[in-house]
């Protein structure tokens, strides 16, 4: 199959059949970055801003899944566990306070939650 | 390019792709749907990375659960999307700025000056090597109270969750036991003594 020859992290001239841990770093910091650029453009919504969280989260995880296959060590893949688990619990409060919030103000708009500006 | 590369560059960019579309797609009953799809192809690059139980717990659990709480929420919200557009041309620029200031400087610093210490390469594992039984082994020994504390964050969610949505409408109709077993004959009928009838002729 190929796999698992020719892995040179730093080069060394060998054609790589490999994918290298710096794709996976790259990929999880285009998708951190879509995240960021959510939060700065679906600045009102708050379910989008929530989902833009989400993103952050899974390019961390991504991250750290990768050093956990290239270094060969489990820790990695069990902060992901807690990390999805904290997450599902963020979000679900998330959500929660957003019925709420609903409900009270019959919108999920952000500039209309600033009464506590004053 | 070999097949696991191939492999590797058609789901990162369906994942790359997805994502886009959820920071940017007008309705968020699609946005939902293309996260879920943006968790779909990142299971598939950690299927690839070896990580089997968490891509599974990944599917089942992000996408079977908080995705589908996500979509019950905004279905059950009457929201008017117009007035959360307002100002989005406003935003993008600012927004696309930051991300690519971002990503060049992770991938300048990623692609040129970060190296695995020599020698790290991904162990080849034996055929009957099972990534569940190996996080189960180390989570119930090493992580033992990160996992109960993880727990108790669960915990706290689901009270959390509950307690902030509940709320008692007054006009709701629900019966007391107590009020019924203390009920007594007198309280609900009263016997009245009266002449009978007579059909005047």
């Amino acid at each position: 199959m190929g796999r698992r020859v020719g892995y040179g992290a730093g080069g060394g001239g060998r054609v790589s059949l490999m994918i290298t841990l710096q794709e996976y770093l790259v990929l999880g910091a285009v998708l951190f970055c879509i995240g960021v650029a959510g939060i700065f453009i679906n600045r009102k919504n708050v379910i989008v801003l929530l989902m833009s969280i989400e993103l952050m989260l899974l390019a961390a995880n991504m991250n750290f899944i990768a050093f956990s296959h290239f270094l060969g060590n489990a820790a990695g893949q069990i902060f992901v566990l807690f990390i999805l688990t904290v997450a599902a619990a963020e979000s679900a409060i998330g959500l929660a306070i957003l019925v709420v919030l609903f409900r009270n103000r019959r919108s999920i708009n952000v500039e209309d939650i600033d009464s506590l500006k004053g | 390019m070999g097949f696991e590369q191939f492999i590797f560059y058609v789901f990162a960019a369906l994942l790359v792709f997805a994502a886009l579309r959820v920071v940017t797609v007008r309705n968020p009953v699609h946005a939902v749907l293309f996260l879920v799809l943006a968790f779909f192809s990142s299971a598939a690059l950690w299927l690839l990375l070896e990580a089997e139980f968490l891509a599974l717990v990944l599917v089942l659990v992000y996408v079977g659960a908080v995705m589908v709480l996500f979509l019950f929420v905004i279905m059950m919200l009457d929201i008017d999307i117009a007035v959360l557009r307002e100002g989005f041309t406003r935003y993008v620029p600012v927004g696309v700025f930051v991300g690519l200031a971002i990503v060049v400087e992770m991938a300048l610093v990623l692609i040129r000056y970060f190296a695995l210490p020599a020698g790290a390469a991904p162990k080849q594992l034996p055929a009957d090597y099972s990534n569940t039984r190996m996080l189960g082994d180390v989570l119930y020994t090493h992580y033992v109270y990160s996992f109960e504390i993880a727990a108790a964050i669960l915990l706290v969610a689901i009270i959390a969750a509950i307690v902030l949505t509940l709320r008692r409408r007054p006009d709701t109709k629900h019966q007391d036991p107590a009020r019924q077993v203390r009920v007594r004959r007198r309280d609900r009928i009263r016997i009245v003594k009266m002449d009978a009838e007579k059909k005047t002729p």
